[in-house]
């Protein structure tokens, strides 16, 4: 057994989930706004690398780094509730090319203001939880506390998500305000806010994301989140954009998929791995690998 | 009860309503009729505040509800079931039916159970989705929805729109039943004329937009130059 953990596959298997989790979760944030608002969000990555980045300058100033993860989900839930309010409400019932020029522009904003502010050089959280990994038997497993931690989390947020839009009001509306907006305003659902909402949980999951990322032993820096959140796009869009358990098996997929090219191939081909596994289920199933395909009948 | 006083509305620069006045009170049915273009739809979306009128008043008992947001209007108790009945096909029934219940201060389980009883084949197939039901199937899930908050004012949009005569004919019965029930003011919008005029108390005749008759719904059944200019039925 312990031989099997400290084998070159389950190393792999580690360090891919490790990643894909990040994707993962920046899958599902771009899920609950899509879910809810029907807007693919470029700036997702940068809003929250923002949003961390605040939370990791208290830590400098000697904040404990649970109460950090807790403010920059703060800071992340009231910039998305901003984000909707002030830049994206205009733009509804406009062509969706609008939102896209919208968070494009504003994912350079935010980058832009983060190397003003911040630098750009790369910056990492120190942790609570170790982030050595555990021998057994003298052998090497890929998994340390803090990764083990970074699982964790990543379930309670995937099941807190998929449950809210699952079991509770509030998620039946934010699905009605986006499935039929004008439907659910006849019903007295309150959609302006639901959007808002939607909005804030997002950018919350998010900013989880980024902050793993920024205790993570590379550190984050103010356009790290780009390219997780192309991985991320690939996984929600893998997951079939409507399903947050697609969009976590998704990012899990890729993260997998990066890490054995990286490992039985060249790390500079890695980021191949999403785009090798968003063709193939594009061919095989578009509709997405966790979509229940309801077709619409008029 | 519902009273539209003097309402314009124009999209662009097509008049779609033009200083139209009408009253619909508790526990009758009042039937807005006329050809497509009529206005109808309009009318109704204008008191749901989907549109904004141009000029005029909306008045729901002795508050004007003008300008009102759709979502607050709801919850003053207008329950509006649009043309094409809104039934959101990737939720369940149930869904759909909780998703009414928001509206007002009823507690949904016992209005689940209400509705239910009322529909028997909806809570047969409650964890079904919505794509799974015939069209007299979703009406009725439609007008479920919107009894399930015990709604003052029900607006219905074309609701025999793709049914069947016989199925239309029990809904046309049920639409009656239940307002007398509830003593509800039930504003129904029908191009099927002579269903609508057989349950209506009252009845409004819209043409391009403007009031051409109003009042007793027999009367009006019994109109023949309305019968045949406004309504398309033949002796």
């Amino acid at each position: 057994m312990s031989q099997f953990l400290s084998s070159p596959i389950m190393h792999n298997i580690f360090a891919g989930l490790a990643q894909g989790v990040i994707y993962s979760l920046v899958a599902l944030s771009l899920v609950i706004i899509w879910q809810s608002t029907h807007v693919l969000n470029f700036a997702q990555g940068a809003m929250a690398m923002f949003a961390s980045y605040v939370g990791m300058t208290e830590i400098d100033r000697g904040l404990n780094y649970w109460l950090c993860l807790v403010l920059s989900i703060f800071v992340g839930l009231l910039f998305g509730g901003f984000t909707e309010r002030v830049l994206i409400r205009p733009l509804y019932g406009k062509p969706e090319i609008n939102a896209i020029v919208v968070t494009v522009g504003f994912l350079g904003v935010l980058e832009a203001v983060a190397q003003a502010v911040w630098t750009s050089t790369t910056r990492n959280i120190a942790t609570p939880l170790s982030q050595i990994y555990f021998h057994n038997q003298g052998r090497l497993v890929l998994l340390s506390p803090f990764v083990i931690f970074q699982f964790a989390l990543a379930i309670v947020i995937m099941l807190f998500v998929a449950g809210l839009f699952r079991f509770t009001d509030l998620g039946l509306q934010l699905r009605a305000s986006a499935l039929a907006p004008e439907v659910a305003r006849l019903l007295g659902v309150r959609v302006n806010r639901m959007l808002t909402i939607g909005w804030m949980l997002s950018a919350a999951v998010g900013t989880v994301a980024a902050t793993i990322v920024a205790s993570g032993s590379f550190g984050l820096y103010p356009s790290d989140m780009d390219g997780i959140l192309i991985a991320g796009f690939i996984a929600a869009v893998v997951g079939g954009l409507e399903s947050p358990v697609g969009a976590v098996i998704g990012g899990l997929l890729i993260g997998l998929a990066e890490q054995f090219i990286l490992s039985y191939w060249s790390a500079d081909l890695a980021p191949l791995g999403g785009i090798i596994l968003l063709v193939v289920v594009l061919m095989l199933r578009p509709q997405g690998l966790f979509t229940k395909s309801v077709s619409r009948r008029v | 009860m519902i009273r539209v006083e003097h309402l314009t509305v124009n999209y662009g620069a097509i008049n779609a309503l033009s200083d139209v006045s009408f009253e619909a009170n508790p526990g009758r049915v009042t039937a807005v009729l006329g050809a497509n273009g009529a206005g109808k739809s309009t009318l109704l979306r204008a008191i749901s505040g989907l549109v904004a009128p141009k000029s005029g008043d909306i008045f729901l008992g002795e508050r004007s509800i003008l300008s009102m947001a759709t979502e607050n209007i709801a919850r003053l108790g207008v329950a509006h079931v649009p043309e094409g009945r809104g039934v959101i096909h990737e939720l369940t029934i149930e869904e759909n039916l909780r998703l009414g219940a928001f509206a007002s201060e009823v507690d949904v389980r016992a209005g689940l159970e209400r509705q239910y009883e009322l529909f028997p084949v909806l809570g047969d197939r409650r964890k079904k989705y919505c794509s799974t039901l015939s069209g007299g199937e979703r009406q009725m899930l439609a007008m479920a929805r919107a009894l399930i908050s015990d709604p003052k004012v029900l607006l219905l949009d074309e609701p025999s729109l793709g049914l069947a005569p016989q199925v239309t004919s029990e809904l046309m019965n049920l639409i009656l039943e239940l307002c007398h029930a509830n003593d509800l003011t039930v504003v129904l919008v029908e191009q099927n004329a002579k269903s609508a005029l057989r349950i209506s108390h009252d009845a409004v005749v819209l043409h391009l937009g403007t009031v051409v008759a109003s009042g007793d719904a027999d009367t009006i059944a019994n109109d023949k130059n309305l019968r045949h200019y406004y309504l398309g039925l033949v002796q």
